[in-house]
């Protein structure tokens, strides 16, 4: 056997410095070329959604003859026309059937999954595991196969077409994943905290209200956006289970759909009404997204 | 305030883990019981059943005089402290303390009162309106205590409410918390594996072993007689010297010998353990603890009863006021199993040298005026009145009363 020499490190004071400074050039170059590159990209995809937003704001014919970056060089053709005339064609009646759909559906899911996790989490009964593997098992059945049964039931149950059967498909729909998300998170509440209450003596339900809600806010506010997004945006259930009466914005625009001529008049200001919702409550809710509720709760 | 009794209490997990053996204690009113052992030893699980979070398994609990066996922990009027103190995140100091006294209905100005009441005597005031987050672990480890205060409870459990704490914080909330039952005067039960932290707070102690009761007394009984090998290694710190020895009696009287060495029993010895002169002309377990040791040179023993030996000071460890002699001694280390199991869940990490053949490691505390160095040779003065006798296949104390008849 051999020994190989080590290399001798001399220390450098000099080159250490100069290595320092120029790696932290680099870093702020780095990180300035990150953010660049970042902010680029947003603005692609944001692109798409700006189009719109302008081509609900020109006329028909403003935008069947020439596009929609027109309008920046000849403010004259904003107009709201597109609007008025959307919502005298009865538009107002699909908004408010989506929100009569998505905002039920998503108080729903939330209550029963909230129990239903705290159970899941902190009560013990028998096959409660098994049970809960059947729970996160149903994430796996798709939409598709069951619209026909479940069209079927409703018929017999007479809710076929009307709002309920909607939101009811819905929240069927939405539990597995609400469950199994809310679940895990109120498992990783400290065990004590919960005994805390139970000797301060809180019920089992009173814990739940002011324990364990509270601090599972992030992990709702974040499910509530979750689901509030696939309602409202959902087409493929409205089609199969929504009168023309009870229709959903999705269903309503689908319909203006012509296979010739576009009529974008019509579909891009509905596009855009449908898009707005979603965003204002994403802002609203956003902090609870960045926010650490248990933060000081224990050690 | 109420006393708790435990009848032969059995904690027997799914899988059949016994973690509390049939446990019987009793807990008198006001008293401060310090419930010790190393981890694993039983000693949450037995306050976690008398808190009602976890079911008993065999056995009855009684506080006050209520058996409180089915009760759920609401109805069982006890408070409990929590390691991690457990705090309500989302709710200002204020709403910690005061939620227990809510869910009781309590009138809002009694409530008020008592929140006061208890943060000032907590030093919490200017903090009311903070939530947990923002204080520092002492001032959270405060609020801990204080939701438990507010609530005036029949008795207080306390679960290593310490042991988040620096060092520093540490002691001084431990004169606190003495100063605090000085003045409130609740039983409390207080599950701690730091052996100083049970000598200092409780009125008694209870060593636990692997869910058996080992022996409960004041801490100093438990120091001075410690009722097996176990408890003996256990207790105190730098823990007991064990030797295999050797008790002979000639015409000078009786003495102990081992590793080279011959140490003069006093007759006042064989009085106060009966049973010991039956060991005569047998192998017995010596223990020594590190304090009955003197530098000859620096101390005042050269009365009856003491006796000289030298060694060579391996390591020294210098404390200021004291310092510990490390030093080996000629024997074999003694494997008794419950000397092992006292040394390896101690709480603090034992200096242990690689040890030559069959030598053991010994230390003595000698006073620091006697600045000895390692290397050195030194005299030791052993307080021969003060020396331990164990059964070398039972490990228990010869002579103790609770052993004898054993």
């Amino acid at each position: 056997m051999t020994t190989v020499a080590e290399p001798a490190i001399e220390p450098n004071p000099a080159s250490a410095i100069r290595r320092g400074a120029v790696s932290r050039i680099a870093d702020r170059l780095g990180g300035g070329l990150v953010q660049v590159f970042l902010i680029l990209i947003a603005l692609f995809w944001l692109l798409p959604t700006l189009g719109l937003l302008v081509v609900s704001l020109r006329g028909e014919t403003d935008n069947n003859s020439s596009g929609w970056w027109t309008l920046f060089t000849k403010p004259a053709q904003l107009t709201f026309e597109n609007y008025s005339n959307l919502l005298a064609s009865g538009f107002g009646a699909s908004f408010w059937n989506t929100v009569l759909i998505t905002v039920p559906a998503t108080l729903l899911v939330i209550g029963i999954a909230a129990m239903a996790a705290y159970a899941f989490a902190w009560i013990e009964f028998p096959g409660r595991d098994t049970v809960f593997l059947v729970v996160i098992a149903l994430l796996v059945v798709p939409v598709q196969i069951a619209l026909i049964p479940i069209a079927k039931l409703y018929g017999l149950l007479g809710i076929f077409g009307s709002i309920l059967g909607v939101v009811l498909f819905h929240v069927a729909f939405g539990l597995p994943f609400a469950i199994f998300l809310l679940r895990n998170f109120f498992a990783g509440i400290p065990r004590e905290l919960l005994e805390a209450a139970r000797m301060d003596g809180a019920p089992e339900w009173r814990i739940f209200v002011t324990v364990v809600f509270p601090l599972a806010k992030p992990a709702i506010a974040s499910l509530g956006i979750f689901q509030f997004l696939w309602v409202w945006n959902d087409l493929l259930v409205a089609l199969v289970f929504a009168d023309t009466d009870n229709q959903p914005m999705t269903k309503a625009l689908q319909s203006q759909m012509r296979q010739f001529g576009t009529n974008v008049d019509i579909l891009a200001p509905g596009a855009f009404l449908s898009l707005l919702v979603p965003l204002v409550l994403f802002f609203a809710f956003q902090r609870y997204f960045v926010q650490g509720m248990l933060a000081g709760s224990v050690k | 305030m109420a006393s708790i009794v435990l009848n032969s209490v059995d904690k027997i997990y799914a899988g059949g883990v016994k973690a509390v053996n049939g446990l019987n204690l009793e807990i008198k009113d006001g008293e401060f019981m310090v419930l010790v052992g190393p981890s694993g030893c039983g000693k949450s699980t037995a306050l976690r059943m008398i808190a009602g979070l976890e079911d008993i398994s065999g056995g009855e609990i009684v506080i006050g005089d209520r058996v409180v066996n089915h009760l759920p922990p609401k109805d069982r009027d006890i408070a409990m402290v929590f390691q991690n103190y457990a705090l309500y995140p989302h709710m200002t100091v204020e709403e910690n303390l005061a939620f227990g006294l809510k869910l009781r209905k309590m009138p809002k100005s009694e409530i008020q009162k008592r929140v006061n009441d208890a943060a000032r005597m907590l030093g919490l005031e200017q903090y009311l309106k903070r939530k947990p987050a923002a204080l520092s672990g002492g001032q959270r480890q405060r609020v801990a205590m204080g939701r438990a205060i507010v609530r005036e409870p029949q008795a207080f459990l306390m679960d290593e409410p310490l042991s988040n704490l620096d060092a520093k914080l540490r002691v001084s909330m431990r004169a606190s918390l003495n100063q605090m039952h000085e003045r409130l005067g609740v039983t409390t039960v207080y599950v701690t594996h730091d052996q100083v932290e049970a000598m200092t707070l409780g009125d008694r102690v209870c060593v636990l072993r692997d869910g058996v009761l080992q022996q409960v007394d004041t801490p100093q009984n438990l120091f001075d007689n410690p009722v097996n090998l176990f408890v003996a290694g256990f207790m105190g710190s730098p823990a007991m010297n064990f030797a295999y020895a050797e008790l002979v009696r000639d015409n000078g009287g009786a003495s102990v010998a081992f590793a080279g060495y011959r140490l003069p029993v006093p007759d006042s010895t064989f009085a106060e353990k009966p049973g010991l002169d039956r060991y005569i002309g047998r192998k017995i377990i010596l223990g020594i603890r590190p304090s009955d040791f003197e530098d000859s040179g620096s101390a005042s023993g050269n009365g009856a009863g003491w006796a000289r030996i030298p060694v060579r000071a391996t390591v020294t460890e210098e404390l200021g006021s004291e310092i510990n002699v490390l030093f080996t001694i000629d024997a074999p280390p003694v494997e008794h199993k419950d000397t092992v199991a006292a040394a390896n869940d101690g709480d603090d990490e034992e200096t242990s040298l690689p040890l030559t053949g069959d030598k053991s490691l010994w230390t003595a505390r000698v006073n620091a005026r006697s600045h000895v160095r390692p290397g050195q040779e030194i005299e030791l003065v052993v307080d021969t009145h003060n020396l331990h006798f164990f059964d070398v296949d039972s490990g228990l104390s010869i002579g103790h009363e609770a052993n004898i008849g054993r």
